[in-house]
C-alpha cells in the first residue's frame, strides 16, 4: 500500500541514533502552536510512495546508515498506521533498525481492531521517540488542541511492551520550560522502567516563515527561542526530578 | 650520498637519488593513538600571533594593504631578513623584509603589479615600469602579443573567466622537502646532472631544457642565499626537526617570493617532518612542546604570506586567498595509513592559534584511516570550520600515495607531475549561446560562430542538445587555444625556477581545464526535457529569459534522470577538449570546482531556462543550485558522486555547510543513557 509523504530526509542527524533515512509523512491532528511543519499537518498535498520505493531508495544509501536506519516521522506517522505496519515489517526483514517519532496521539487501547494494528507494529518498531508536548492536562489542551491521556497510556503501553523509549520535549518559555512542569514530567518519568533517553528541545522559531507562507497566524510570535544554557539546566531539572522520584520509589513510597 | 644528518633513519633507495617516498615510507611511524598527547601553546608562539592579530588588524583598518614595495621586484634574493620577533621566532623567514609587507611580482604582468599598487594606493617607481614595459617583457604581454579577435571576445564577453593571462598561474606545487632531506648543495649536483643528460641533438625541446636546467640551478644558489641571509645555511641535509622544518618553510618561502600564482600549494610535509620529530623523542633532542611550537610558528609563518593584488582578483575570489593548501593523512599503497603525530600537530595549530582560511588543511580521507585520527578531525571540523576533506580512496588510484592537493582540488604527485592552470569555461553561458545562435544575452554582442539560432515558441530537448553540442565544440577549441597561448608565454617570460627546481627532470604537466555552472545546464537541460520552457525574445530577437510551466527532476536529489544529463555533460566536454594539441605535451584534464568565483560568474550569465533569473549566483563548483536538493545531505552528494572522475580527474569539489547543531546531538543537552545517569 502507499503512504502519503511530505518529505525524505536522507542524512538525519537528530532523529534517533546514527545517521538515519527519516521518512517525514504527512497528516497530524495535533495543532501545537510551536509546530515547525505546519505543512505537515493535512494529508493532502504529499507524494505517494509504497513501502518498496522507501526501501528500495533507502539501499542507496546503506554505505551511510549502517550504525543508523529508518525514522519515520511527520505529521503524525501513527495516523499512517497500516502503511507503517508494512513499511517496519519490511524494513526489519533487511535487518533495518526501526525508529517511530511519534506523539501518541492515535492510541486506542479500548478498541479491540486497533489496539491489534498496534500489536502488530510494536513487534516491528525498535525505538519509539515519544514527544511529550506537555505534563499538565489543560495546559496540554491549550497548547495542542487535544487531550493528553491518550498519549499518557500509550507511553504506558509502549513500556509494558518493553520497547526501547526516548522521552522528547520541547522547551516553551512561558509553557513548558516553567520549573513545576519540569519537575512533574520528571517525576511522571520515573515511573516507566523503559525510558532510556530524555532529549530536551530548545524552542526555536524557524518554522515562522512556513506559517507566513500558508497563511497561517503565529500564536507564540513574541516568544523568544531558549538558549543551550537554559536547555541544560531544564535538563538537569527533569532528571533531577526523576531520579529524586526513583530513590522514593525504591524506599517504597 | 652520505651522511651524518641522516644517523638513525632506515636507509635505502633515497640515499641515492631523490626519492622522498621511499624515505618516508621506511621511516614514519604511524600513529594510532589520540590527541591527549599534544602540546599547548608557549608563551612565545601567543606573544608572536598576538603580533600577528596586531598587524591584521592595523592592515584592516589601513584598507586592507599594510604595506607594498613599489620599488624592488620581488626575488628570491632581492630583500634582507623579515621578523616579527627575532628572539622569538623558532622558524624564520617572510617575504620582504618586513612582515605584512608585499612584495612586488612583476613578471606575471607589469599591468597588473601597477594596479595592484594604484588600487591599494600606491605607485610602482617609473623606473621600474620603464623598464618592465620597454625592456624586458612579461607574460601578460607576451599573451596579448598573440590572442586573437575571438580569444579577447570570450574574455570580455565572459564565457571563458578567470584566465590566468595577467598573473601568475600558481597551482605548482615543489618539492619543498627535498631541501631538507638532502639539503641544497646535493639537489644542485643532480641537477647538473640532469643538465648532462641529454643528447647532442639539439632540438627546441632540449634547448628548453637545459635553458630552464640553468635556471633551476640558479635558482637553488639563490635559496641558499636567501636562508643565510637568515644567518642559517640549507646547503647540507638538516639535522633535526627544527632545520626540517625550517629548511621546507625556505623552499616554500622562495617559491612564494618568486611567485604570485592563483594558488601556492605547500604539498605533503607532516608525516615526512614526523620521521625527524620520532626521532628527535626518541633521542630526547627536542620535547613535544617544542616540536609544536616550531609547528606552530611555521603554520604562523603560513598565514601570513600575502600578495600585492587588485579589488577585482579579490572579488573574484571572495578575499585575499593564498591557497596554502597541505595534504594530510591518507593511506599508502600498502594499505597502512600515513598518518603520524605530526598530522595532529598540524589541525592542533588551529586550537593554538585558532582557526583561519590558511594555511588550507586538506583531510585526504579514507575509510582506512584509524579511529581516532577521524575522530579528531571530526573534532576539529566541528570546531574550527577550516579543515578540507578530499577522496583519498579515489585519488590514491590515480597518484599513488605520495601526492597532494593543489589550489583546492587539483591533485599530483609531489615533485613528479604539475599542472598548467586553465580558468574555467561557462557551460551556462555556452548553453544559452546555443538558444541564441553565438549571440551574448548579456551585451548582444556576436561572440560565438553565427550558428542558426532557436527560433521555435517552446524549447525542443533535442534541438537545443543538437545546438550545444555544436556550441560546446566551439567553446572547447577556443579555451583550450587561450591555455596553450598561456602556458607557453607563462614558461617564457614567468618561469616558476625554485619550484621547477624542485621537481623531477620530466615531469607530468596537467593541461587542466575547468567548467562552471553545471548544475545549472544540468536543470535547464530537465527542465527543457521533462516541463515546458518557452523562450522570451528582446526586440533583436535575442533569448533573454525563459517561462517554465511545470515539474522537472533537479539535479542534487539523487534522480537519475537529471543526474545522468549532468554526467554527460562533464564526459561530452571532456572528450572535446581532449580532441586538441595540447602545449607542451600536457595531459588534458578538468575540474569542476569553482569555490567562491561563482558569484562573479552568475552577474554575467543571463537568465537560465532552469528558472535561475541573469546576476543570481551560479552553485559553487559541482554543487546542486542552492535551494533545490529537497532530499538532505546524502541525496545531494549522491548526485556529485556520479560525476565522473576520469573526466574531471582535477577534481570535482562540492560546498558543505551545515551548522553543528543538525550534525548530531549536544551532549550538554542531549541525555542518553539515562540508567547510569540515574545511577551516579
Amino acid at each position: 500500500m502507499e503512504g502519503m509523504i511530505h518529505s525524505i530526509e536522507t542524512f538525519g542527524t537528530v532523529d534517533g541514533p546514527g545517521i538515519r533515512y527519516v521518512v517525514f509523512v504527512k497528516g497530524c491532528p495535533m495543532r501545537c502552536q510551536y509546530c515547525h511543519n505546519p505543512d505537515t499537518w493535512e494529508m493532502a498535498g504529499g507524494t505517494k510512495k509504497t513501502a518498496d520505493e522507501i526501501l528500495e531508495d533507502y539501499d542507496r544509501y546503506v554505505p551511510f546508515l549502517k550504525d543508523g536506519g529508518i525514522t519515520v516521522s511527520g505529521g503524525e506517522p501513527l495516523v499512517q498506521i497500516d502503511f507503517l505496519i508494512e513499511l517496519f515489517e519490511k524494513a526489519k526483514k533487511k535487518g533495518i533498525h526501526t525508529c517511530l517519532d511519534t506523539s501518541g496521539i492515535m492510541f486506542r487501547r479500548d478498541n479491540p481492531e486497533t489496539l491489534a494494528k498496534y500489536e502488530k507494529l510494536m513487534e516491528y518498531t525498535d525505538l519509539i521517540m515519544l514527544d511529550i508536548k506537555h505534563i499538565d492536562p489543560e495546559e496540554h489542551l491549550k497548547l495542542t488542541g487535544q487531550p493528553c491521556d491518550n498519549i499518557f497510556d500509550f507511553l504506558k503501553y509502549i513500556d509494558e511492551k518493553e520497547k526501547v523509549i526516548w522521552i522528547r520535549h520541547v522547551l516553551v518559555p512561558g509553557i513548558t520550560l516553567i520549573p513545576e512542569y519540569l519537575e512533574r514530567l520528571g517525576r511522571f518519568m520515573a515511573e516507566f522502567k523503559h525510558i532510556k533517553a530524555l532529549d530536551v528541545l530548545p524552542y526555536h522559531d524557524m518554522g515562522k516563515e512556513k506559517y507566513k507562507k500558508m497563511g497561517l497566524d503565529y500564536v507564540l510570535k513574541d516568544v523568544k527561542p531558549v538558549g543551550k544554557e537554559e536547555a541544560i539546566k531544564a535538563r538537569e531539572t527533569i532528571l533531577g526530578a526523576m531520579k529524586k522520584r526513583r530513590q522514593e520509589m525504591k524506599e517504597g513510597k | 650520498m652520505e651522511s651524518t644528518a641522516w644517523n638513525g633513519f632506515v636507509g635505502g633507495k633515497w640515499q641515492e637519488e631523490v626519492n622522498l617516498r621511499d624515505f618516508i615510507q621506511k621511516n614514519y611511524t604511524l600513529y594510532e593513538g589520540d590527541d591527549s598527547f599534544l602540546a599547548d601553546a608557549t608563551q612565545d608562539t601567543k606573544d608572536l600571533w598576538q603580533m600577528v592579530l596586531d598587524l591584521s588588524k592595523k592592515e584592516r583598518e589601513a584598507g586592507g594593504v599594510l604595506d607594498m614595495d613599489t620599488k624592488v621586484v620581488s626575488t628570491l634574493t632581492s630583500h634582507g631578513p623579515g621578523y616579527l620577533d627575532k628572539s622569538k621566532e623558532k622558524i624564520v623567514g617572510v617575504q620582504t623584509d618586513a612582515p605584512f609587507k608585499r612584495g612586488m611580482n612583476v613578471y606575471g604582468g607589469i599591468r597588473m603589479a601597477i594596479k595592484a599598487c594604484e588600487d591599494n594606493g600606491y605607485k610602482v617607481d617609473p623606473e621600474v615600469v620603464e623598464f618592465f614595459t620597454t625592456h624586458r617583457k612579461t607574460h601578460n604581454a607576451g599573451v596579448f602579443d598573440v590572442y586573437d579577435e575571438e580569444i579577447r571576445k570570450c574574455r570580455t564577453n565572459h564565457i571563458i573567466t578567470g584566465l590566468p593571462d595577467a598573473y601568475g598561474r600558481g597551482r605548482i606545487i615543489g618539492d619543498y622537502r627535498r631541501v631538507a632531506l638532502y639539503g641544497v648543495d646535493f639537489l644542485i649536483e643532480d641537477k647538473k646532472k640532469q643538465k648532462n643528460s641529454y643528447g647532442k641533438v639539439y632540438t627546441d625541446d632540449v634547448i628548453r631544457a637545459r635553458e630552464e636546467l640553468s635556471e633551476q640551478i640558479r635558482a637553488l644558489g639563490e635559496l641558499k642565499q636567501m636562508a643565510a641571509s637568515y644567518g642559517i645555511d640549507i646547503s647540507k641535509p638538516a639535522t633535526n626537526v627544527q632545520e626540517a622544518i625550517q629548511a621546507v618553510y625556505f623552499g616554500y618561502l622562495g617559491a612564494v617570493k618568486e611567485q604570485n600564482g592563483a594558488a601556492m600549494s605547500l604539498g605533503r610535509t607532516s608525516t615526512f617532518l614526523d620521521c625527524y620529530a620520532e626521532r628527535d623523542l626518541a633521542n630526547g633532542t627536542f620535547t613535544e612542546e617544542q616540536i609544536q611550537e616550531f609547528v606552530d610558528h611555521f603554520i604562523m609563518k603560513l598565514r601570513i604570506v600575502k600578495f600585492a593584488r587588485t579589488p577585482e582578483y579579490n572579488q573574484l575570489f571572495s578575499g585575499d586567498p593564498v591557497w596554502v593548501t597541505e595534504s594530510l593523512g591518507g593511506v599508502g599503497i600498502d594499505g597502512r595509513p600515513l598518518v603520524t603525530k605530526m598530522s595532529f600537530r598540524y589541525l592542533h595549530t588551529l586550537d593554538n592559534l585558532g582557526p583561519a582560511p590558511e594555511p588550507n588543511l586538506t583531510v585526504l580521507w579514507s575509510t582506512r584511516l584509524p579511529i581516532n585520527w577521524k575522530q579528531y578531525c571530526a573534532k576539529m571540523s566541528i570546531k574550527s570550520s577550516s579543515i578540507q576533506y578530499e577522496n583519498d580512496d579515489m585519488m590514491r588510484v590515480v597518484h599513488g600515495d605520495d601526492y597532494a592537493i593543489a589550489c583546492c582540488v587539483s591533485s599530483m604527485r609531489v615533485g613528479k607531475e604539475m599542472q598548467f592552470f586553465g580558468a574555467r569555461a561557462n557551460l551556462a553561458k555556452c548553453l544559452l549561446y546555443a538558444i541564441n545562435g553565438g549571440v551574448d544575452e548579456c551585451t548582444g554582442v556576436q561572440v560565438g560562430p553565427k550558428y542558426r539560432p532557436i527560433t521555435s515558441e517552446y524549447l525542443d530537448y533535442d534541438e537545443v542538445l543538437e545546438k550545444y553540442d555544436d556550441m560546446m565544440e566551439w567553446l572547447a577549441g577556443v579555451y583550450v587555444s587561450a591555455l596553450n597561448i598561456i602556458h607557453y608565454m607563462h614558461d617564457k617570460y614567468a618561469y616558476e625556477r625554485i619550484q621547477m627546481a624542485l621537481h623531477d627532470r620530466d615531469v607530468k604537466r596537467y593541461f587542466a581545464t575547468g567548467i562552471a555552472g553545471l548544475s545549472v545546464v544540468a536543470d535547464s537541460l530537465s527542465a527543457i526535457k521533462y516541463a515546458k520552457v518557452k523562450p522570451i525574445r528582446n526586440e533583436q530577437g535575442v533569448v533573454v529569459s525563459y517561462e517554465t510551466e511545470g515539474d522537472f527532476p533537479k539535479y542534487g536529489n539523487n534522480d537519475d534522470r537529471v543526474d545522468k544529463i549532468a554526467a554527460n555533460i562533464v564526459s561530452t566536454f571532456m572528450n572535446k577538449i581532449r580532441k586538441h594539441h595540447v602545449y607542451r605535451n600536457g595531459f588534458p584534464t578538468m575540474s569542476v570546482l569553482t569555490i567562491t568565483s561563482n558569484v562573479t560568474y552568475g552577474k554575467n550569465t543571463g537568465d537560465t531556462p532552469c528558472g535561475r533569473k541573469h546576476g543570481q549566483p551560479l552553485a559553487p563548483g559541482a554543487n546542486p543550485l542552492h535551494g533545490r536538493d529537497k532530499s538532505g545531505a546524502l541525496a545531494s552528494l549522491s548526485s556529485v558522486a556520479k560525476l565522473p572522475f576520469m573526466d574531471s580527474q582535477d577534481g570535482i569539489s562540492n560546498t558543505f555547510s551545515i551548522i553543528p547543531g543538525a550534525l548530531g546531538k549536544e551532549d550538554q543537552v542531549f541525555a542518553g543513557d539515562i540508567e547510569i545517569d540515574l545511577d551516579k
